[in-house]
């Protein structure tokens, strides 16, 4: 297999604080690649400094066959883009946002419509090319930012949460959106995410990360598979328990995550599992709902974040959960922290990883 | 002569086109019009650095800048009078006393610390990965600088306009270092002043009523772009 870019004993500290140490690793031409760990384990550096945003502070990166200096950086940038987190564009129309790199690379105004309308129907956003691209929705901006990446048809495309901060549907677009990428234009993905259901589904090889370190690499398969000490210890990971299962008369699976937490799941297991539940599949409620929903927890929350269009809750049942829900619920439902609230999720939502 | 008809008299020689009035008109335009291109061309680096840097002390630096917003005209040309003095100022040797050249820098000098304390604002206000989502496209250093240039047109624009606006109307520099010779360096302003000083009311009138309509209309017709731009 061709290598794109490779790095080698990469470290990386700002002031006294190392955030990346010892970094080893090797991206193939071609693979959708994840890094999986926790906030603050260290992806988004590791993402910059292979967008070539950020020097590593000990190390070499290597891209393309050549080794990552300062004299060939601007040269690399050309081949190499980003999308970050955090929605950035700048305060002009569709059309200028997603045109910016392909000026820069003095492609042809003729060439450019072409790519431009291929871009945005990539990300279902045809006929938006005039509108000014920061009155859009929050998801519809993060899907400008994706297409204006697409658009370029780098060598590699990294991705920060590409879906984090994107409720549902936006978030299912995008990831079609990246997949067909890596599909069909046989882009090279790196994608940095602390979903482990994103993990699981779109890339094809993953590596864990951990306070600054690759602990394990390997496929969705090996990783989600052999249940390693890394993944268990993954508590930070949001919705991520361990647990015991044993089969119910019913022919469900009951599993005792702890502190009095019981889930029940369809997917039959005895023993020591990992489970996880998807932030997007839990229902929240104020008050105990009557519905087909297997699992309803009662908990308080303890954490918000506002992420734009949509709201990220910490709930405390016992064991911390996080639900995301959209902007408008959250203030119809009129959440403040402590608010007693109702979690319901189905068996089938708690996946056995 | 009462108001009224100086007013009238004014009018009339706007409009019947006095060739000497028109003269003034445009060198007024010219001097503060060069005056705010070079104040832009030495602040907006001084306000790049300042906005996009962290370094001990640039809240003072930010402090002296915006304090300079106001210094007095008179006191500021006095200096530069000392300066550009042709018997025993430094920069005497120059020849520039009394010349549309001097006016020119001694506004430039005046109006520098309004471009990089609006244009710092401006620049801070911009968010701060702009330059990295540039870079990440594949923009050199220069581009990604321009690129957040360029989200901070807004602001770096009014810092010209409020530039223009205290060049094109004061009085300290323009008398101090350009004196009132005319044809060379005589401007709406200092043209005002020596109209009065020699009882011409009208021709005062005139120059005053350009001087007001100019800064009102120029205001008018670049806030009228910047909305057609969005």
């Amino acid at each position: 297999m061709t290598l794109i870019a490779e790095l080698k004993n990469v470290t990386k500290a700002f002031d006294d604080k190392t955030v990346l140490e010892d970094i080893n690793l090797k991206i193939n031409q071609g693979e959708a690649l994840a890094f999986l760990g926790p906030n603050g384990s260290g992806k988004t550096t590791l993402l910059k400094i292979l967008a070539f945003i950020e020097k590593p502070t000990k190390g070499e990166v290597h891209f393309d066959g050549r080794r990552v200096a300062n004299k060939n950086l601007e040269q690399m940038r050309l081949e190499s883009t980003m999308v970050f987190q955090k929605t950035v564009l700048f305060s002009t129309s569709v059309y200028n946002n997603v045109a910016y790199g392909l000026r820069i690379r003095k492609t042809p105004k003729s060439k450019i419509d072409e790519e431009i309308s291929k871009a945005l129907k990539l990300v279902r956003l045809e006929g938006f090319e005039k509108r000014q691209a920061k009155k859009l929705s929050g998801g519809e901006q993060q899907r400008v930012a994706l297409a204006r990446a697409l658009v370029l048809n780098t060598k590699l495309l990294l991705l920060d949460e590409p879906t984090a901060n994107l409720d549902p549907k936006n978030a299912s677009i995008a990831e079609e959106a990246i997949a067909a990428a890596n599909r069909e234009l046989k882009t090279t993905i790196v994608i940095a995410t602390h979903n482990m259901f994103q993990a699981k589904n779109l890339p094809n090889r993953i590596a864990l990360m951990d306070n600054g370190r690759i602990s394990e690499a390997g496929t969705p398969a090996e990783i989600f598979g052999k249940l390693s000490k890394t993944l268990a210890s993954f508590a930070a990971v949001e919705n991520t328990f361990r647990g015991t299962a044993k089969m119910t008369k019913e022919g469900t699976t009951s599993i005792d995550i702890g502190n009095g937490v019981q889930l029940t799941a369809t997917a039959p297991n005895t023993g020591e599992v990992s489970i996880f539940v998807s932030p997007e599949d839990i229902i929240l409620s104020k008050n105990r709902l009557e519905s087909s929903a297997r699992n309803v927890l009662r908990g308080n929350v303890t954490e918000i974040q506002d992420l734009g269009p949509v709201v990220r809750l910490r709930i405390d049942v016992g064991k911390p959960f996080i639900v995301q829900i959209t902007k408008s619920s959250f203030h119809d439902m009129r959440i403040t922290l402590n608010s007693e609230v109702y979690l319901a999720f189905k068996a089938s939502s708690v996946q056995i990883i | 002569m009462n108001i009224l008809d100086g007013l009238l008299k004014a009018l009339q020689l706007i409009f019947s086109g006095d060739p000497r009035i028109a003269e003034i008109t445009l060198r007024s335009l010219f001097v503060s019009g060069s005056a705010t291109l070079i104040a832009a061309l030495w602040g907006i680096p001084i306000a790049m650095f300042l906005g996009r840097s962290n370094f001990r002390g640039k809240f003072l630096v930010k402090t002296i800048f915006s304090s300079l917003i106001g210094i007095p005209t008179v006191a500021l040309g006095f200096f530069l009078f000392m300066i550009f003095s042709r018997e025993n100022g430094p920069l005497g040797f120059l020849g520039l006393l009394y010349t549309p050249t001097a006016i020119i820098i001694g506004e430039a000098v005046l109006v520098a610390p309004i471009v990089v304390s609006l244009a710092t604002s401006a620049i801070e206000a911009v968010d701060p990965d702009v330059a990295n989502l540039a870079k990440t496209l594949g923009a050199s250093e220069s581009q990604a600088t321009f690129a957040v240039l360029r989200e901070a047109l807004d602001g770096i624009f009014l810092a010209g306009i409020a530039s223009f606006n205290r060049a094109i109307g004061e009085l300290g520099v323009a008398v101090f270092v350009g004196g009132f010779i005319a044809h060379v360096t005589e401007l709406l302003t200092t043209g005002i002043k020596l109209e009065i000083d020699s009882n011409n009311i009208d021709v005062a009138m005139a120059l005053a009523i350009i001087l007001l309509v100019m800064v009102f209309g120029i205001n008018l017709a670049l806030n009228l772009v910047q909305r057609r731009k969005k």
